[in-house]
């Protein structure tokens, strides 16, 4: 995004301050403050019911690190982070490449591919829940058809966090796939016609020009994507519920759970901090790796 | 611009096969819904299958106007994506024309914090948020359902972005003019400033518009429901509901207002996403 340091015009004056400070009041009282108020919160002892009981140093974080549900959590978010990244990153590059020309077609195609994401969350699920009914959804119809046993997938402890991550790659493949075909569009044409001349085949142009010049795309992509599915929630909430014997349960709806339907605003507050810092870790760690391969 | 020579070649064949293939698996699960959306409820206790076949029906559209309280929530997530997209708009453009064009003490320091905002997701911030607007009593209320967003950074940065690539001549002898600043942000860079005003404003809409977790929270009363939430509310006791073709009708009607302004608006929002226009 934009640089921080670029002169701006005309003489200095502080009432020129006033143009930003709507939004630093904003960015202060409801992002810096809560923000504040989550990490001071993490190290209390502060549920709704009975109060403030002061401040327990590391005992909200040692209690997590005992919760077998929590660990479970963190092990479902990675898992379900795994599953999605690779899959956003390969399925969104491939439609890109598919789908990078003016034809009439590939602009159709790409507003199909798009088009799901622009629905909410509560929507996406109500159509997939009925899909996944084991007696009578769209796949166990289309199972049927090759007669295939139907998977209640939604219901086993094997198949329902790959479902979750099916409905989200069918949700949101729009975003990996807008952002490659934006770098795509920056490779030079000049590179494309000296491959030409050269008789480059598809292939060998593909691997010799195209990927390597998107390679920051690349790493851009996947860094967004791990930060987004860190965040799963509401797919998980609407489809299993966090079930069959937890084996879905993100660590956005344990701090919903401990925050809001247990009131325990302390253990929440630090189970979102560690949620924060697993999602600053896992970006940074992507970058840097990325940084040392470009 | 088209990177490829468009030949003929099998290999091209194969490549559009598979992604008409997919295209059909992407497209697939919403015809299926509005189909299932035009069937008897009874009809659907007991399959979903053959819905090109009659018997069809309106009444679940019928029954959405009659009863349901979907109309209610539909109005609640207009005003919200409404007020935080014209607040939005509002805010973000003062401050992207402060700190791409305006000096003043302190101004870089400034946009590194808004810069480091951006690291904040909202899951970090929801518990201590939410005990901040139960403390002042806001909750179930449209000033706690707009308000967190507008403090998100991506518009602000969008905006920066935008006004920086103005060219400063224009300005520059406004103000060599004696012009007020704000009037030379009124009449001279805001109108310049449209295309990223639609990027933003469909970007900030269908993102209000969608939001889950902070109305789930926030707005616990029925009458103050976004249609988010209310829709959401009513999918438990899913696989017994007796009511499926009235769910799927609720679904597409909470889905076609997006779909329209997404058809409508498409280049604007692959541009507010992409960071840039894409052909």
């Amino acid at each position: 995004m934009a640089e921080p340091a670029q002169a701006g015009i005309g003489q200095p004056s502080l009432a020129n301050a006033l143009f930003v400070a709507p939004y630093m009041v904003l960015v202060t009282g409801l992002l810096f403050a809560p923000l504040a108020l989550g990490i001071w919160l993490a190290f209390q002892d502060y549920d709704m019911l009975g109060g403030w009981a002061g401040g327990v140093g590391l005992e909200n974080f040692q209690n997590l690190w005992d919760d077998r549900i929590f660990r479970g959590t963190v092990r479902n978010t990675i898992k379900f982070v795994l599953m999605t990244t690779p899959a956003f990153v390969i399925l969104g590059l491939f439609l890109a490449l598919a789908l990078n020309n003016s034809l009439r077609r590939s602009a159709i195609l790409r507003t199909i591919f798009f088009g799901s994401s622009v629905l909410s969350v509560t929507i996406v699920t109500l159509i997939w829940r009925l899909i996944y009914l084991p007696d009578r959804g769209l796949l166990a119809d289309i199972l049927a058809l090759v007669s295939l046993p139907g998977v209640d997938m939604v219901n086993s402890q094997i198949w329902a966090l790959p479902a979750i991550a099916i409905v989200t790659v069918w949700w949101i493949i729009g975003l990996p796939m807008t952002l490659f075909l934006a770098g795509l569009q920056q490779i030079p044409a000049e590179l494309y016609e000296a491959a030409a001349l050269d008789n480059a085949s598809r292939w060998r142009t593909l691997i010799s020009i195209t990927l390597p010049s998107i390679r920051r795309t690349i790493v851009v992509v996947a860094v967004i994507e791990v930060i987004l599915q860190f965040q799963l929630f509401g797919q998980a909430l609407l489809i299993t519920g966090g079930g069959p014997d937890n084996t879905t349960r993100p660590m956005v709806q344990f701090i919903y759970e401990a925050g809001f339907r247990d009131l325990q605003l302390g253990f929440a507050a630090a189970a979102s901090q560690v949620l924060f810092v697993l999602m600053l870790i896992a970006a940074l760690g992507q970058f840097w790796a990325g940084r040392r391969r470009a | 611009m088209s990177t490829y020579r468009q030949g003929r070649s099998l290999g091209d064949r194969l490549l559009l096969v598979a992604v008409v293939a997919l295209a059909v698996i992407w497209i697939a699960p919403i015809v299926w819904v509005v189909g299932l959306s035009f069937k008897p409820n009874d009809v659907l206790m007991r399959t979903t299958g053959g819905i090109l076949f009659p018997p069809f029906t309106t009444k679940n559209y019928a029954d959405i106007l009659a009863a349901s309280q979907v109309f209610a929530w539909m109005l609640n997530s207009t005003i919200v994506a409404v007020g935080q997209t014209v607040l939005t708009l509002i805010i973000a453009s003062l401050a992207g024309y402060g700190f791409a064009r305006t000096n003043f003490p302190g101004r870089s320091a400034l946009f590194v914090v808004v810069l480091a905002a951006l690291a904040v997701p909202e899951q970090a911030i929801i518990v201590p948020l939410h005990t901040m607007f139960a403390a002042v009593d806001l909750h179930n209320t449209f000033v706690a359902l707009i308000a967190p967003r507008l403090a998100f950074p991506f518009g602000v940065l969008l905006m920066t972005q935008y006004f920086r690539a103005i060219p400063p001549e224009i300005e520059e002898a406004a103000l060599l003019d004696r012009a007020s600043r704000l009037k030379v942000f009124w009449r001279i860079v805001l109108p310049l400033s449209i295309p990223a005003q639609a990027t933003l404003g469909t970007y900030t809409f269908l993102h209000a518009w969608n939001e889950y977790f902070w109305p789930l929270v926030s707005a616990t009363k029925p009458a103050m429901y976004t249609l988010t939430v209310g829709l959401a509310s009513m999918q438990t006791n899913f696989a017994q509901t007796e009511g499926i073709g009235f769910l799927m009708a609720q679904a597409v009607f909470a889905g076609l207002p997006v779909l329209i302004l997404y058809l409508f608006f498409q280049r604007h929002i692959v541009s507010a996403v992409a960071g840039g226009p894409v052909k």
